[in-house]
C-alpha cells in the first residue's frame, strides 16, 4: 500500500472518531479486571439514553495508574475516573458535558501523571490497540514510510546510532552499534528478532507495551528489518501473556492486509515476515543465546559467546535481537530525529525509561521518565510514597539479576551507569520498594531461590553455585549461619559472578552482594554463635 | 514415563487435527517441537506418552529430545489438571505482599503444594513466576480469572468460598 492510501485511511478514521461529542476510554489491559463489563455497561447506558451517533466507548490500553484502576477517561475534556465500576456507568454517561463525577474523579494534577515523560506510552491508553487505524490515525507507521521511501539503510542507522539509544532489556548495549554490526556482517539470510520473553518477576513493562501499542513494536521492528536487511522476524513472547499474544497476532494480520509487513512493503522491493514464538516458561530463555536456542525447537540453553547473534544467530545466520521497548522507540527517533531523542536523559543513557513500578509504594503502576531522575523523585513523587504509616527501606531494581538501593542513594539519578556504580542494574525496568517490614535476607533467599530454579544447569558455578548460596542463605534466615558461612557466602557469590557462563549465573549473585554492602548488619544479626567451624552440613 | 519410539496412531479424536495443523505449518520440521507442544497441550490439558510419541515421530525428533523440551520449560506438564485449577502468582510483588503465606495456607489446608493436585482430583495447584499484574499485587487466578489486591484473610476466604467449602 502507498502512503497516500494509508493516508486516506488514517483521514478518513480520523473523520469517523472526530464525528463524536465524546470518547469514553477504558483501559482493557490486564491490570484493570472486569474492563469488558465496564465497557458493556457504558455501552448499554448509551444505547438507552439514545446517544450512540454522539458517544464512542473505546478499549485502549494501559494508561498506568494500575493501582488505581479501573481508569476511564473522558475526552475531549480529559477528565480521568478511578476504581470504576459496571455500575457506575449510568452515572459517568449522565454526566458527560456536565460536571464530573465527583466520587470517582481522579485530581487532574497528580504528579503520578504530570511528573512523567511519555514517548514510548504516549499512545497507551489513548488508541485502541486492535486496531491499526487508530495507530495510523495517531500517525502511526508514517516513520515506516519515511525510512523506507526516503532513506537508505545507513541512515536509518545512523540516526540511531546519532540518537544515543541503548538497549532497554537491560545489559544497555548500542542499540546502533548492534544493528550496524548486523548490516556489515554477510552470509545470506539475516534474522530480526524481539525478545518479548519478559521472565523478570516483577517487572511488565512489555507486557504493557505489548498490549497498548503493538503496533509501534512492528513498526520499529519493520524499520530495524529493513535497516539492517532482515527478511525474516520472529517475536519470542511469554505464554504467560496471553492477551498481549491475542493483540499481536491481530497487529500482525492488520499489518499484513495492509501490506506493511509481507510482499513489496510501502511499494519498495523489501520484503519482511513476521511470526511469533510462544516461550514456556523458562528466565534464562531471556537471555539472547537461549532464546535463540528455544526458536530453534530445544532447550533454551545460552551458547559461549562469540560468536555474538549479531555474526551467528538463528540457524547460524545473522541475527538482531532487540527488546519490545528499543524497538518501540525506533519509530519515534526516525519520526522526530536523533537530536530529540538525545536531548533527553543524562549524558551516556539518552532519552526515557519505562518503569514498572510496585510493591509497597501507593501509586503502584507503569511509568515513563526521562534517565536521569533521582529514584527519591520516582518513589515519593510519582509514586506517592510508601502507604500504612511505613517507612522506606530499598528499591530493588533489576530483578534477580539486580541489587537492592538503600535509602541513603535515594538522590541517585537512575542511568545505567549510576544503577550499576550502587552494586545493581537498570534491568527491563521492574523496580519494587520495600519497606522495613521485609527482612533483606529473605527477599535475597527468595531471588536465590528463583535464581537456582530458573538455571538451566550447562555450567557448574551456576548450576552448583545458586544451591549453595542459597543454602547458606537459608541458614542465615533461620538463624542458623556462623562467620564461617558469612566468609563462604561472600566467596561463592564472587565465584559465580566471574565464572558462570552466560548473563543468568553472572548477575544470579547481585542481589546478595548488594545487600552485603548495604544490609550488612542484617546477616550478622542472623550468625547464632560466633562458631570457629563452619558447621558440616554439607 | 515411557516413551516409545514407534509411531503410534493417534486416536479418532478431532484435538489431534490442531496438533497436526501446527506441525503441518512448519513443515514438520523439528524446530516446530515447542509451537506443536503449546498446541497439544492447549488441545489435552496436559501432555501424555501417546502424545508425545506421535509428535516426536511426525517431528522425526528423537523421543528424548522431546521429553527433554517438556521437563525444561515450566509450562509443560504431564499430568492432567483437577477439576479446578488455582494459580498463585509468586513474582517478586506478590512475593513481598504475602502469597507466600497463602502458599503455606494451602499446604496446610488442603495438603497441597504447587504443580500437584488434591487425591479428589478437585483442586490443581500451580506456582507461576509473575503474571504481570504486578501493580494487583498479590495475585490469586482461581480458574484463570484474576484477582488481586486482597489480604491474606480475604484470599483464603475467595479460595474457600471459591471451592464451596466454608470450613
Amino acid at each position: 500500500m502507498q502512503r497516500e492510501e494509508i493516508k486516506r485511511f488514517a483521514e478518513e478514521h480520523r473523520r469517523y472518531l472526530e464525528g463524536f461529542a465524546h470518547h469514553i476510554l477504558v483501559c482493557a489491559g490486564l491490570g484493570c479486571p472486569r474492563n469488558e463489563e465496564i465497557v458493556a455497561a457504558l455501552r448499554r447506558a448509551i444505547a438507552e439514553r439514545g446517544l450512540k451517533d454522539r458517544v464512542l466507548v473505546r478499549k485502549v490500553g494501559c494508561m498506568g495508574l494500575c493501582a488505581l484502576g479501573p481508569i476511564v477517561l473522558i475526552q475531549p475534556k480529559d477528565i480521568s475516573y478511578q476504581t470504576v465500576s459496571p455500575e457506575d456507568a449510568s452515572e459517568i454517561i449522565e454526566s458527560l458535558g456536565k460536571e464530573p463525577v465527583q466520587r470517582l474523579l481522579l485530581p487532574p494534577d497528580l504528579p503520578f501523571f504530570n511528573r512523567q515523560h511519555k514517548n514510548v506510552l504516549a499512545l497507551s491508553g489513548r488508541i485502541d490497540p486492535e486496531s491499526i487505524d487508530d495507530y495510523l490515525a495517531a500517525g502511526g507507521y508514517s516513520a515506516l514510510f519515511t525510512a523506507i521511501t526516503e532513506m537508505r539503510p545507513a541512515d536509518v542507522i545512523r540516526r540511531i546510532q546519532e540518537s544515543g539509544l541503548r538497549g532497554r532489556g537491560g545489559a544497555g548495549y548500542p542499540t546502533g552499534l548492534k544493528w550496524s554490526t548486523v548490516a556489515k556482517a554477510t552470509g545470506g539470510k539475516k534474522y530480526l528478532v524481539c525478545n518479548a520473553d519478559e521472565g523478570d518477576p516483577g517487572a511488565f513493562m512489555d507486557r504493557s507495551v505489548l498490549e497498548s501499542t503493538p503496533h509501534a513494536v512492528l513498526e520499529g521492528m519493520i524499520i530495524a528489518a529493513y535497516a539492517v536487511g532482515a527478511g525474516n522476524g520472529y517475536i519470542y513472547v511469554r505464554a504467560e501473556y496471553p492477551l498481549a499474544v491475542h493483540r499481536l497476532k491481530l497487529a500482525i494480520r492488520e499489518a499484513e492486509r495492509k501490506n506493511l509487513i509481507g510482499h513489496a512493503i510501502c511499494g519498495s522491493n523489501f520484503e519482511l515476515n513476521i511470526q511469533i514464538r510462544l516461550g514456556a516458561g523458562a528466565f534464562v530463555c531471556g537471555e539472547e543465546t537461549a532464546l535463540i536456542e528455544s526458536i530453534e525447537g530445544r532447550r533454551g540453553i545460552p551458547r559461549p559467546r562469540p560468536p555474538y547473534p549479531a555474526e551467528k544467530g538463528l540457524w547460524g545466520y545473522p541475527t538482531l535481537i532487540n527488546n519490545v521497548e528499543t524497538y518501540a522507540n525506533v519509530p519515534l527517533i526516525i519520526e522526530r530525529g536523533p537530536e530529540w531523542f538525545a536531548g533527553l536523559g543524562t549524558e551516556k543513557s539518552k532519552g526515557t525509561k519505562v518503569f514498572a513500578l510496585t510493591g509497597k509504594i501507593k501509586h503502584a503502576g507503569l511509568i515513563e521518565v526521562p534517565m536521569g531522575m533521582s529514584l527519591r523523585e520516582i518513589v515519593f513523587d510519582i509514586g506517592g510514597g510508601i502507604p500504612g504509616g511505613h517507612a522506606f527501606k530499598a528499591i530493588q531494581t533489576g530483578g534477580p539479576s539486580g541489587g537492592c538501593i538503600p535509602a541513603e542513594h535515594l538522590d541517585t539519578p537512575v542511568s545505567y551507569e549510576s544503577l550499576s556504580e550502587l552494586g545493581s542494574i537498570m534491568g527491563s525496568g521492574g523496580m519494587i520498594v520495600i519497606d522495613e517490614t521485609s527482612s533483606m535476607i529473605d527477599i535475597v533467599k527468595y531471588f536465590m531461590e528463583f535464581s537456582m530454579d530458573e538455571s538451566c544447569g550447562k555450567c557448574i558455578p551456576c548450576r552448583v553455585g545458586t544451591a549453595q548460596i542459597h543454602r547458606l542463605l537459608t541458614k542465615f534466615q533461620e538463624h542458623r549461619a556462623t562467620e564461617a558461612d558469612l566468609a563462604q557466602l561472600e566467596m561463592l557469590c564472587d565465584l559465580v559472578k566471574n565464572t558462570s557462563l552466560c548473563g543468568l549465573g553472572q548477575s544470579a549473585p547481585n542481589p546478595v552482594l548488594s545487600t552485603l554492602r548495604y544490609f550488612r548488619q542484617e546477616y550478622l544479626d542472623r550468625i547464632a554463635a560466633p562458631a570457629t567451624a563452619p558447621e558440616d552440613d554439607q | 514415563m515411557v516413551v516409545r519410539a514407534n509411531d503410534p496412531t493417534p486416536p479418532d479424536d478431532r484435538r489431534w487435527r490442531t496438533i497436526d495443523l501446527a506441525m503441518q505449518r512448519h513443515d514438520y520440521r523439528p524446530d516446530a517441537l515447542i509451537e506443536t507442544l503449546h498446541a497439544a497441550q492447549e488441545a489435552f490439558g496436559y501432555l501424555d506418552s501417546a502424545t508425545l510419541t506421535y509428535i516426536s515421530s511426525k517431528l522425526k525428533t528423537p523421543p528424548s529430545k522431546v521429553f527433554g523440551v517438556v521437563t525444561f520449560y515450566n509450562h509443560f506438564t504431564l499430568k492432567p489438571k483437577g477439576d479446578h485449577t488455582l494459580v498463585v502468582c509468586t513474582g517478586t510483588a506478590c512475593h513481598v505482599k504475602g502469597n507466600d503465606r497463602v502458599l503455606t495456607w494451602i499446604r496446610d489446608h488442603y495438603q497441597l503444594v504447587p504443580g500437584e493436585t488434591t487425591s479428589d482430583n478437585r483442586l490443581s495447584l500451580v506456582e507461576v513466576r509473575c503474571v504481570g499484574a504486578c501493580a494487583l499485587a498479590p495475585v490469586i487466578l482461581p480458574d484463570g480469572t484474576l484477582i488481586g489486591k486482597q489480604s491474606f484473610e480475604e484470599a483464603t476466604t475467595i479460595i474457600r468460598e471459591w471451592l464451596g467449602d466454608a470450613t
